[in-house]
């Protein structure tokens, strides 16, 4: 039984990553979204700790990288972009959706 | 599959709003089932018919409003978050003593039970706030 | 049906309006467990007075879950170390269970567990409401 993570606060600013990477376990699966996808950005701090983690898949919501002017190609390469309905799919595919707010 | 979806902010002030409703739509337009949208906290002041958005940006209380009339969407307000922040129907109002309501078209307003009964009869519960 | 508190009481409402969706949950027939973690753990804090911030105090009302059904209420160790808070500093207090006090054991309100313990409890649940 697998979860997938979201997180919606920027990294830099709120401490919701940090605490869900504190539970998530590996099989997992980890869902930035709104500022949440701040943390994708290649180079900052918190992609290369999220490049860290092991055996958790990381996905961030397409629409809000683009709304924040981070293009595809700035995204760390461990996390993979979807859109809404890749979300749906998400939700569909991991066993239940836990959101760290 | 069937959804449920929590909202836990209002409208405008964060975009949980929005997400939520952007998910709302995805969920639909996969074929799957939306059970309910269930609003609590600050969540609640998405049921207000009196906001006016700059015509310019997103009617996020008119496009929930069209969620449900439209797609038969059921969204609930906590009767108890609602009351707090001054959303009432005209059941509310009169019982209350109020001199208005202002609960937008497409929303009633219930108990808690309701979420508790989203959580339990939906395969998904996925949470949007800050 | 997991309900996991992460905010501390008063300054914001969230832990009050999170209180209130427990007390729904232990009205249905349901498998409930309740836990306080980060900042959640400040709201089984004994001693709490809040009159002079004009707040109503709605933590005593914690205690009443005693009485329903939803069994020990767990609370996150790692978490009130990294606080300053020991057990000590929480409300005393313990469970109605079939057996008096006179025949059986009181069995505790508050249960201390690990954050591993927790972790590996978030991902038995149907479903986990966060507030």
């Amino acid at each position: 039984m697998a979860t997938l993570h979201t997180v919606n606060q920027s990294p830099y600013g709120r401490t919701a990553l940090a605490r869900c990477l504190n539970y998530i376990q590996p099989g997992a699966g980890l869902l930035l979204m709104e500022d949440g996808v701040l943390a994708a950005l290649t180079g900052g701090a918190w992609a290369d700790r999220l490049g860290g983690v092991d055996g958790v898949e990381i996905f961030a919501l397409g629409p809000d990288l683009a709304a924040r002017g981070i293009a595809i190609g700035a995204v760390a390469p461990n996390i993979r972009i979807v859109d809404y309905a890749g979300f749906v799919k998400l939700a569909v595919e991991y066993d239940r959706v836990q959101s760290w707010l | 599959m069937i959804f449920g979806i929590l909202v836990n902010s209002g409208p405008y002030q964060h975009q949980a709003a929005d997400s939520a409703y952007q998910f709302a739509r995805a969920i639909l337009d996969a074929g799957h089932v939306l059970h309910r949208v269930f609003f609590y906290h600050d969540g609640v002041n998405n049921g207000t018919r009196l906001t006016s958005a700059p015509q310019d940006d997103r009617q996020i209380v008119e496009r929930w409003t069209r969620l449900a009339l439209e797609q038969g969407v059921d969204l609930v307000l906590c009767v108890a978050a609602a009351q707090r922040r001054g959303v009432v129907d005209a059941d509310e109002a009169e019982r209350h003593g109020k001199d208005g309501d202002n609960l937008a078209p497409g929303f009633r307003i219930s108990g808690l039970g309701q979420l508790i009964e989203t959580a339990i009869e939906t395969d998904r519960l996925v949470t949007f706030g800050a | 049906m997991l309900f996991l508190h992460h905010r501390a009481p008063h300054g914001s409402v969230v832990a009050q309006e999170g209180l209130d969706a427990v007390l729904a949950a232990a009205a249905f027939d349901q498998n409930v467990t309740v836990a306080y973690l980060d900042d959640g753990v400040f709201q089984l804090v004994h001693g709490q007075d809040t009159s002079s911030i004009g707040i109503k105090n709605f933590t005593p009302a914690i205690r009443a879950l005693a009485h329903y059904g939803v069994g020990q209420l767990l609370v996150e160790q790692e978490s009130l170390s990294a606080r300053g808070l020991a057990r000590q500093d929480l409300v005393d207090a313990t469970i109605e269970t079939d057996e008096t006090a006179a025949r059986g054991p009181q069995v505790p309100l508050i249960r201390l567990v690990t954050r591993a313990e927790l972790s590996a409890l978030m991902e038995a649940q149907d479903v986990v409401l966060s507030f």
